[in-house]
């Protein structure tokens, strides 16, 4: 009786696919190709915008290039750490899992506050939301960012958490990989914006 | 399994009976087609893209009705084929129900229909291009230049070079290309006036004239050109010319809110000796009423009251001297020039709808930014009368 | 009538515990079965046609006169504006939904999609969406911004209607995202051994190009609603020409989405008549791979034409020229499939049941409207035409005469196999001519009242301008569709009320659905498929001989069985109902109306969405 229920699990990612990948893992990649149109349009609506504004400040009065650049630094380096963590639970080591995964997101959440003390700065130097063209656009593109990477921070924290409920085994490290690819994804959308926000210089 | 689906009730039946229903179908289609064809030239219609009356507008025309012919031809041949198909392979009754010959497809057809239409398309293609280009050029030579002001709703036409403003009426010369300048005005976010290349910037100290949101809008007098739309913050233009003398119906082509139905305009065209006429009459100061009259009361009203927070008259000042400054309102110095008033949908020389309209203009027309002033109808009647008597 | 094995252990964790019932009202709530679900999409999207339908005739009686005040300016800018967004959010890509969802799965030899709860979460998501909008009428007013929305009218607009409209799109968007990432992994992942890409089904291959458009083309919109919502609640520039934005940024963001969401809405239909004409002239789909290809080729060039929509914005000849050109070119693989469908026809044993008169017709009315959409391309043309009637008429003819066409095709053609009844064919062909007559005499004068001056989206005309006889013929039509609509409805309740015996293959058809008793059980297939070719039930029934006919294949031959009732799918297990589903989507709900009104109620609404997706993940699998 037992073997007959476990037959045919439905949803189990053992099961045999036509392209080979597990449903998850080809679920993930469309949603992350679709999440980059996203960004597409919102980093379009950045960079048609660059210019137009009227009143100040503009990105030249406010921008501390060094200070962005260690901010993302501490991004890129979450990846290295995420990259551990899958590492770890492939070869069954669930106390190093923990570690790397806190690690990443420390990290994660290092570089959310690092954006909330860069805005919190800009807001006093007079950039809010509503101030003009440049603020609308670019708290609203870092800000859908920012709020992707506080989602890829709960989902890393949920991870630990689970693990420690035994539900989270070294069979489970698809589970792990695909909140990976996902940081991942989240990482490389910050260096496009990075670049094109910040490093590319423009006039006002 | 091998159950004909003609088991199904009723389609056996009614074949004999279907191929009669077709016919008859076909029938009444093609009358319908025919009339369709001389509604087309309907008289009535004064706002018809397919009559014509100027360059700009047959250059639209002269594509649309070729490539009409070309879409009818395949149109034609294509139904053809379809009707063709569904009769000649019908099942016939009687005939055994014998499962025809799989035939997957045909290469050669494939490529045969691809590139067919290609080519048709690629004739197609050229002419449209050129007159992408050609109704794109800013017109030399001679040309009327009038800087188009869409508002909330209703149009106004300013004359840089010949010094009129005036609404609901653009007055033109035949024989001449007319370049015109569109420009959307209005209220933006935070009620801060749109900014635009139409309007000059307003005297020190004083806000810009604003009254009514600025919107997308669309200027469309299909006699005498196609379309181009009003964007706020963009400037648009669009060249138009009347051949004959003649009244030209257009109206906003762009939803814009609560009347967009209700932003008509007229295109009243002159020869050029009329239209130098109209001009020196435009350019004069405002008719003075004859002292003591019903007008020269509606004189005083309209000094005195709302009004002029608004509207300007030409010739006119305020308590303080200065000359009456528009801010908002079309200006009314030749009224009564004009047919129409009101986005041009009602009419100017008919004393009771512009008492009503007076009376409570938001009743009249759906979201009118002219509030009701709770005038009585003694102040109604003078200003009537003034109006009436602007020329 | 399957009975499922049903899991004991694991199941009572409280909070957790899975729900069991496979029949009644809360079988329903908690299904995750794509069938179920694909009905549930059917009915509502059904019922939000009737509501549609219902404006389309308002619409009308105003329009059928001039200078009428039936419906005031301001409601009337609600009712076409509600419904443009009925019909096209509500009404078309659901009812595909509904024929992709039941079928899909079915078609390549599967038992369910790749994730049966996110399925279900699709579709509670979209109907909360839709009572979401509708909800405006009661709380400040319906949008009345068209279904377009554009800035800055749509930011301008003081009643609350376009904020409604830009949360309540936000969350059908939701679904259709969702949707597509589900549907997309199924068709890709979980075909039936032997069945290559080249042997699906064109309909599975319609809906693969069509869950690939609402991938890319559903963030677009997204990021403009979102901006449009900014601007509204938040005061932002996005589209504020005074801070130097532009509003036509909107219209760019708009028509990115909203060219491939035509596309979206009308290859669905496509998929469903290029499965039915071949079922009726009993021959195979003429020139497959030709049809596929065109497919994927309109999906590609689909995000290559948007500004057509924009040629009087004043972008510059470039522009215009450029896109007019992509736009002559999306008509050449359109025409190619039309071709192949008449291929299909040619040399055929053509019978007429009522599903091939819808696909007949649709053929014939998407001709009608695919040649209006050429003349638009042809930019200085457009001048004229744009924003006029004859726009609404190239739209509806493409719409109505096209997907609605093609959509009740598919009504007639699966109800056997999804209810266990057939539709009555005389009713169903009153149904069709009614609908047919109608249809046509609502929206051919359509392209002759463009011409003749009349604009779009106006509440009244005058009489001077010679309008008034063609817009009382097409309001006469547009009753004589609701006629037909209401033909359709008796069509059902007569049906309904017969007793459910229906035979696996009542048409003698070519697709793997065909194969399982009607309705299929729960787990769609006794043992799943091995799939040897194209039309793969056709060739379980059929042979060639060497000379080219077609002959019986003998009853017993390999793999024929048809699913019988009797089979019991033991050792089968289907996944489980789950509560968390709807509770995620009233989560998101909530969300909605919190943005509006209160912080409060945001902030309730994505605690329950979090306490979802937590218990979503969480339960217990199907073990």
């Amino acid at each position: 009786m037992q073997d007959r229920l476990t037959v045919h699990t439905y949803e189990s990612e053992h099961e045999a696919t036509s392209t080979g990948l597990p449903n998850t893992k080809l679920a993930m990649w469309l949603f992350l190709a679709s999440d980059c149109l996203l960004f597409g349009a919102l980093i379009t609506s950045y960079v048609v915008y660059r210019g137009r504004s009227v009143v100040p400040p503009y990105p030249k009065d406010v921008f501390d290039i060094p200070y962005t650049s260690v901010s993302s630094f501490v991004l890129l380096a979450s990846s290295l750490t995420m990259v551990l963590a899958l590492a770890a639970i492939q070869r069954g080591d669930l106390p190093r899992m923990r570690l790397w995964l806190l690690a990443t997101a420390m990290l994660g959440l290092t570089f959310v506050g690092g954006q909330v003390y860069e805005f919190t700065t800009f807001y006093d130097e007079g950039l809010s939301l509503t101030t003009n063209v440049f603020g609308t656009t670019f708290y609203v593109l870092t800000g859908f960012h920012g709020t992707h990477v506080a989602i890829g921070i709960l989902m890393l924290l949920s991870l630990v958490w689970l693990s420690f409920s035994g539900k989270i085994q070294q069979k489970d490290s698809m589970t792990v990989e695909l909140v990976g690819l996902y940081w991942h994804f989240v990482d490389i959308v910050w260096i496009v914006i990075f670049t094109i926000v910040y490093l590319i210089p423009t006039g006002p | 399994m091998l159950e004909s689906p003609g088991s199904v009730p009723g389609s056996m039946r009614q074949r004999g009976g279907k191929g009669k229903v077709r016919k008859r179908l076909t029938l009444v289609l093609g009358v319908l087609a025919l009339a369709a064809l001389a509604a087309a030239c309907a008289p009535n219609a004064t706002q018809d893209a397919m009559n014509p009356q100027g360059p700009y507008a047959r250059e639209s025309y002269d594509l649309i009705v070729p490539v009409f012919w070309v879409a009818a031809a395949i149109f034609v041949l294509v139904e053809g084929v379809l009707l063709f198909v569904v009769f000649r392979y019908r099942r016939r009754k009687g005939r055994a129900a014998e499962v025809p010959p799989q035939i997957h497809g045909n290469n050669r057809l494939e490529i045969a229909w691809t590139i067919l239409p290609a080519l048709i398309l690629a004739g197609v293609a050229v002419p449209t291009v050129t007159t992408i280009f050609d109704l794109a050029e800013e017109p030399t030579g001679q040309v009327l230049e009038v800087n188009v002001l869409g508002h909330q709703w209703w149009w106004e036409f300013d004359y840089p070079n010949e010094g009129i403003i005036t609404a609901n009426e653009l007055h033109i010369p035949t024989g001449e290309p007319v370049y015109l300048t569109l420009c959307s005005v209005g209220l933006g976010y935070g009620q801060q006036p749109t900014p635009n290349d139409c309007q000059p910037g307003p005297p020190e100290g004083q806000a810009p004239a604003a009254v009514g949101d600025g919107v997308i809008h669309s200027f469309w007098v299909p006699e005498l050109a196609g379309t181009q739309d009003v964007v706020p913050g963009r400037t648009n233009t669009l060249t138009l010319q009347a051949d004959h003398p003649g009244r030209y119906s257009g109206q906003c082509k762009e939803f814009c809110g609560l009347s967009h139905a209700y932003m008509k305009f007229v295109v009243v065209a002159h020869t050029p000796a009329d239209y130098a006429a109209w001009v020196a009459n435009q350019q004069a100061d405002a008719v003075t009423p004859q002292a003591g009259s019903l007008a020269a009361t509606g004189m005083d009203v309209f000094l005195n009251g709302q009004c002029i927070a608004c509207h300007a008259i030409q010739g006119l000042e305020d308590a303080n001297g200065n000359p009456l400054q528009a801010n908002g309102g079309p200006s009314l110095t030749h009224f009564a020039s004009r047919e129409c008033f009101a986005g041009c949908i009602f009419h100017s020389a008919d004393p009771k709808q512009l008492a009503a309209w007076l009376e409570n203009p938001p009743a009249m027309k759906a979201g009118s930014w002219m509030p009701d002033y709770g005038l009585s109808q003694e102040q109604i009647q003078a200003l009537v009368a003034y109006l009436q008597s602007l020329t | 009538m399957a009975t499922v094995s049903v899991p004991t252990e694991g199941r009572s964790r409280g909070l957790l515990r899975r729900p069991t019932a496979t029949t009644g009202f809360w079988s329903w709530i908690t299904t995750v079965d794509h069938k179920k679900i694909g009905i549930l999409y059917g009915v509502t999207a059904f019922l939000f046609f009737i509501v549609g339908g219902t404006e389309a005739l308002l619409i009308r009686l105003q329009l059928a006169q001039p200078d009428q005040n039936i419906l005031s300016p301001s409601i009337y800018n609600e009712v076409f504006t509600m419904h443009g967004i009925t019909m096209v959010f509500l009404v078309v890509m659901p009812l595909s939904a509904a024929f992709i969802n039941y079928l899909v799965p079915l078609m390549i030899g599967a038992r369910d999609v790749a994730f049966p709860r996110l399925n279900a979460f699709s579709y509670w998501v979209f109907l909360l969406g839709g009572v979401f909008i509708y909800s405006s009428w009661l709380l400040g007013g319906a949008p009345n911004g068209g279904w377009f929305g554009y800035a800055t009218n749509a930011v301008l607009d003081p009643t609350r209607g376009m904020t409604f409209y830009a949360i309540g799109l936000l969350i059908a968007g939701i679904a259709s995202t969702v949707s597509a990432v589900n549907l997309a992994v199924t068709i890709l992942n979980m075909r039936a051994p032997g069945m290559t890409l080249f042997r699906m089904p064109v309909f599975v291959w319609m809906s693969l190009v069509v869950q690939l458009l609402l991938a890319f083309s559903l963030p677009i919109i997204t990021v403009a609603l979102f901006e449009l919502l900014f601007d509204r609640r938040f005061g932002t520039h996005f589209f504020d020409p005074v801070a130097g934005g532009d509003p036509v940024l909107w219209q760019h963001l708009f028509w990115l989405f909203g060219h491939p969401e035509v596309y979206i809405l009308i290859l669905p239909a496509m998929g469903i008549v290029s499965e039915i004409l071949p079922v009726f002239a009993r021959k195979p789909l003429f020139g497959y791979q030709f049809v596929v290809f065109s497919g994927i080729a309109i999906g590609f060039i689909g995000f290559g034409v948007w500004v057509h929509h924009m040629y009087a914005v004043g972008l510059g000849p470039i522009a215009n020229t450029a896109f007019g050109i992509s736009t002559m070119i999306i008509a050449i693989p359109t025409g190619v499939k039309i071709f192949n469908w008449l291929g299909t026809l040619w040399k055929g044993d053509l019978t007429f049941p009522t599903p091939m008169l819808f696909a007949v017709g649709f053929v014939a009315m998407f001709v009608i409207g695919g040649l209006s959409g050429v003349t638009h391309s042809v930019v200085p043309s457009d001048y004229q035409q744009t924003d006029t009637y004859y726009i609404v008429a190239h739209f509806h003819y493409v719409l109505v005469g096209g997907a609605i066409f093609g959509l009740f095709a598919g009504l007639y053609y699966w109800w056997p196999k999804v209810f266990g009844r057939m539709l009555n064919d005389t009713i169903g062909k009153v149904n069709f001519w009614l609908m047919l007559v109608g249809f046509n005499l609502t929206f051919g004068p359509m392209h002759i009242l463009g011409l003749q001056g009349m604009p779009r989206r106006i509440q009244s005309y005058p009489a001077e301008l010679g309008l008034a006889f063609w817009n009382l013929v097409s309001t006469i039509g547009a009753f004589m569709i609701a006629l037909a609509v209401l033909v359709f409805i008796a069509n059902v309740l007569v049906t309904q009320r017969k007793p459910k015996q229906m035979e696996a293959d009542p048409w003698d058809a070519r697709t793997l659905e065909w194969t399982t008793s009607s309705p299929p059980p729960e787990y769609n297939f006794e043992e799943l498929p091995v799939v040897s070719s194209l039309d793969e039930a056709w060739h379980r029934k059929y042979a060639e001989t060497e000379d080219g006919r077609v002959v019986p294949v003998p009853a017993g031959g390999s793999g024929t069985e048809v699913e019988h009732d009797g089979g019991h799918g033991d050792g089968i297990h289907m996944p489980s109902p789950s509560y968390f589903p709807v509770v995620a989507s009233v989560g998101i709900f909530l969300l909605g109306y919190g943005v509006i009104f209160s912080w409060w109620l945001a902030a309730a609404g994505a605690v329950v969405l979090l306490f979802g997706l937590y218990g979503w993940a969480l339960e217990p699998s199907a073990e």
